[in-house]
């Protein structure tokens, strides 16, 4: 197991403790983990219950999924040790990871239940999507043709993939990570691309302004 | 909020905003700082505050490490 890459002294006393006792030849080193890890299974069911509506799961198959993720969560900040670098308590540090693993397993499950099965796009459901009103269909139908045309010509494959399956199909950002391969980055930025190419192209067709709102 | 708002908001990007990996760096060291006073936290790393304002896995991570140190905060008083 790595060290803590930081100087005892400069921590709390909480945190040094806990750095202390995760040291290979502490006295208490097995008691330490077992505290440990009873911490972060706390924190995970509490989190994991609080998110068991994004994944409609209960009971034990819920509690397992804690479980699973304080136990990840473990061996990622073991084997992290040497990263932790005091800027923090070490226990906010730990609950980082805890979080991670609890959002990765919630992402799996819904990639694993609710993951697109269709090909095409169903762009009627882009004014909802939107939050657009009832109101100005003439004017929404431009605006879904137009972002439809610049979602076809103006992304990258890739970038339409991404826009496509959390703008429209609703799928949450983390589980389009998790069908790709790929990590909460990377959907994020091609993203973030793909949103800025498409606002760019309703400002040269003049659906919307240079800045807020309708164009002049 | 107008349709055209609502545009916006659906299309909306800030050059400002660092990305997950960035944020994920020192989420713990901003989840203290808003702990003890979010305004400050905002400040002192306004690009991971803009990234949070937009990435909701992240807001959602930062959500929790709060929850935990409320409960450690009230374990301890």
């Amino acid at each position: 197991m790595p060290t803590a890459g930081v100087d005892p002294a400069k921590l709390d006393p909480a945190s040094a403790g806990w750095l202390g006792c995760l040291e290979d030849s502490a006295v208490d080193h097995e008691g330490c983990l077992a505290r440990l890890h009873e911490l972060m299974t706390r924190v995970a069911r509490r989190e994991m219950g609080r998110r068991a509506h994004q994944i409609a799961v209960s009971g034990r198959e819920l509690d397992d999924l804690a479980v699973q993720s304080a136990g990840d969560a473990m061996l990622a900040v073991l084997a992290k040790l040497d990263q932790f670098r005091g800027e923090s308590r070490f226990t906010t540090w730990v609950y980082k990871f805890v979080m991670l693993e609890v959002s990765a397993k919630v992402a799996r499950h819904q990639w694993q239940h609710h993951a697109p099965g269709r090909t095409e796009v169903d762009w009627e459901v882009l004014p909802d999507r939107m939050g657009l009103g009832p109101e100005e269909h003439a004017v929404q139908r431009e605006l879904v043709s137009e972002v439809a045309r610049a979602v076809d010509e103006d992304l990258t494959d890739y970038q339409r993939r991404v826009f496509v399956a959390v703008l429209i199909d609703g799928v949450p950002l983390e589980a389009v990570a998790v069908g790709l391969g790929v990590s909460r980055n990377t959907v994020y930025k091609a993203l973030f691309d793909a949103r800025r190419k498409v606002r760019a192209a309703l400002v040269e067709h003049g659906q919307l302004g240079q800045g807020e709102g309708r164009p002049a | 909020m107008s349709d055209w708002t609502r545009v916006e908001h659906f299309l909306h990007t800030d050059p400002a905003d660092v990305g997950c990996d960035e944020a994920m760096a020192v989420l713990e060291v901003y989840a203290e700082l808003t702990h003890a006073d979010p305004r400050s936290a905002r400040a002192r790393y306004p690009g991971i505050a803009v990234h949070l304002s937009q990435c909701g896995p992240c807001a959602e991570d930062l959500a929790g490490i709060l929850r935990a140190l409320v409960a450690d905060a009230a374990d301890e008083s």
